[in-house]
C-alpha cells in the first residue's frame, strides 16, 4: 500500500513537473506590428485572449479570401461568449503593399469586424521570424506573387501554441476544441 | 590646382583604414547575376537573378558566437526561449558563455535558425539566402561555376558520402574558392535566410498540380538539375529543420546587401 502511495505521489510529481515546463509561447518573439488603423503594437497585442493567428497578403486572389472564410467558420462554432473572447490576428507577408490604408480597405471590403479582428504588417525581417515560428513557408516569386502555406494557429492567452491546422474551406475541429478548452 | 593630386592621395590614404575596418577581410563582394539554381525562383523561370551581395569568407566560429552570447544574455544556453532554440542549443560548450579552448576556432554548431539570424543582425548583417549561398558554392578554386565539372562534383560528393567525420576543422581553414569564400563544402551544413521556405515536398518530384489549398501562388517548387545530388542533400537537410532545431553539424555564416553607394 505504501508502495502504491509512493508510486501515485511520484506520478503526481512527474505530472506537476511536466505542467511546469515552460510552454512555447509565440510572444517570446518581441516583434513590432503596424495595425490597420495605423497604430503600432507588439505581436502580443491580444495577450489575455485566445487568438486565431495566420499570415496572408492583400494581393493574393486565390486562397486568401478562403483564409478569411475559414477563420469565420471556426469562429462560428463557438458560443456567443467564446466568440466575444476570441481575437483574430492576420499578419501580412507583404509590408511593401499592405500599408495600413490597404489593410483598412481590405477590412471594409471583406466586412471584417475590426473590434475583434486585427490586420497587421511587420517589417520583412519580422515577417520571416513570425513565419518561422508559425511554421509557415513562404517565398516571393519573381512575378510579385507570394507563394505561401496556409496555417492557422490557436494561441492561448499567454501566446502558447495550442493547435495548428492547414485545412482551408471548413473549420478544423482541432482548432475549435483548442478554442473551447480552458 | 597643383595640390589636387597630393590631396587626393592623402584622401585615399586616409580612406584605407576605414575600408579595411569595414570589411576586415571577413567578407567578400560577389557580383551575383543570372544563375541557374537547383531551386528555381518559380515554376516558370529557369534562371534566378541574384543581386550583388557580400558573403563571409568563413563560417562563424565558437569564439565569435561566444562574444555574441556575452553581449546578449537572452541568447545564452539556459536562458534562450524554447520557441527560439531547442534543448540541444550550444550543449557542447563548457559553459553558457565559454565554448572551451579546444573548439574555440571551430565553426559554431548546435545553433538554431533564430539564433543564427540574431547573430547576423547584431552585426548589421543577415543570413545569406539559399540562392546567394548556392551561387557562391557553385565555384571551384578556379571557376565561378564548376557544377558541370564531373571531377569537382565527385570531390564534393565524397564529403557528403563519408558518414563518420572526425572533429570539425577550424573555421576558415579550407582553401578559398574563386570568390575567396571558404568552408562552403566539406565542413558543415549551413543555415540560410529562407531555410523554412525551401518548399520541397515529396510531391514536387512528380510534376502534378500544386496543392492549391495549402499553397497560395505557384505551389511547391520543383527541383532542377537532379544530377546535383550534393545540393539536393542540402535542401533536404534544410527542409527537415524547423527554425528552433539545432544540430551538431549545422553552422552558419552571414551576408549583407551591397548598397548602390558602395
Amino acid at each position: 500500500m505504501k508502495g502504491l502511495i509512493a508510486c501515485v505521489m511520484l506520478l503526481a510529481t512527474g505530472w506537476s513537473v511536466a505542467a511546469e515546463t515552460p510552454a512555447v509561447s509565440l510572444y517570446d518573439l518581441e516583434e513590432h506590428l503596424v495595425l490597420q488603423d495605423g497604430r503600432s503594437a507588439m505581436l502580443d497585442v491580444h495577450r489575455g485572449n485566445k487568438v486565431l493567428i495566420t499570415m496572408f497578403y492583400g494581393g493574393c486572389q486565390a486562397t486568401c479570401p478562403m483564409i478569411i472564410e475559414t477563420l469565420r467558420s471556426v469562429e462560428s462554432k463557438l458560443d456567443a461568449t467564446g466568440r466575444q473572447q476570441l481575437r483574430v490576428l492576420l499578419i501580412s507577408f507583404d509590408p511593401e503593399h499592405d500599408t495600413p490604408l490597404a489593410l483598412r480597405d481590405l477590412a471594409v471590403a471583406r466586412r471584417i469586424d475590426t473590434t475583434r479582428w486585427t490586420l497587421a504588417s511587420a517589417d520583412s525581417a519580422a515577417v520571416r521570424r513570425i513565419a518561422a515560428a508559425l511554421e509557415i513557408q513562404f517565398r516571393r516569386l519573381p512575378e510579385g506573387q507570394i507563394s505561401h502555406a496556409n496555417v492557422i494557429t490557436v494561441l492561448g492567452s499567454g501566446g502558447e501554441i495550442l493547435a495548428r491546422s492547414t485545412r482551408l474551406g471548413s473549420a478544423d475541429d482541432n482548432l475549435v476544441q483548442a478554442l473551447r478548452g480552458r | 590646382m597643383n595640390a589636387t593630386p597630393s590631396r587626393l592621395i592623402i584622401c585615399l590614404l586616409a580612406m584605407v583604414p576605414a575600408v579595411a575596418l569595414a570589411s576586415g577581410g571577413r567578407d567578400v563582394p560577389i557580383a551575383g547575376g543570372r544563375f541557374e539554381s537547383v531551386l528555381p525562383a518559380s515554376a516558370t523561370t529557369k534562371t534566378t537573378r541574384v543581386a550583388p551581395y557580400r558573403l563571409d569568407t568563413a563560417l562563424v566560429s565558437n569564439e565569435d558566437f561566444a562574444r555574441f552570447t556575452r553581449a546578449n544574455p537572452q541568447w545564452r544556453r539556459g536562458a534562450v526561449k524554447p520557441l527560439l532554440a531547442d534543448s540541444q542549443y550550444l550543449r557542447h560548450w563548457v559553459s553558457p558563455t565559454e565554448p572551451g579552448k579546444a573548439i574555440a576556432r571551430q565553426p559554431v554548431t548546435h545553433v538554431s535558425w533564430f539564433a543564427a539570424n540574431a547573430y547576423c543582425e547584431s552585426r548589421g548583417a543577415r543570413l545569406p539566402s539559399w540562392h546567394e549561398w548556392e551561387l557562391a558554392a557553385a565555384a571551384s578554386e578556379e571557376q565561378p561555376d564548376a557544377r558541370a565539372d564531373g571531377a569537382w562534383r565527385q570531390r564534393i560528393l565524397h564529403w557528403y558520402s563519408s558518414s563518420a567525420r572526425g572533429a570539425l576543422p577550424d573555421a576558415g581553414a579550407s582553401p578559398p574558392n574563386y570568390y575567396g569564400v571558404r568552408d562552403l563544402h566539406g565542413v558543415a551544413w549551413e543555415w540560410v535566410l529562407d531555410a523554412g521556405s525551401m518548399m520541397v515536398s515529396d510531391d514536387s518530384r512528380e510534376q502534378g498540380d500544386p496543392d492549391v489549398t495549402r499553397f497560395c501562388g505557384s505551389g511547391a517548387l520543383s527541383l532542377e538539375q537532379k544530377e546535383n545530388y550534393a545540393m539536393m542533400m542540402r535542401i533536404a537537410m534544410l527542409s527537415s529543420m524547423k527554425a528552433s532545431y539545432t544540430s551538431g553539424s549545422m553552422g552558419f555564416r552571414c551576408a549583407t546587401d551591397v548598397r548602390a553607394s558602395r
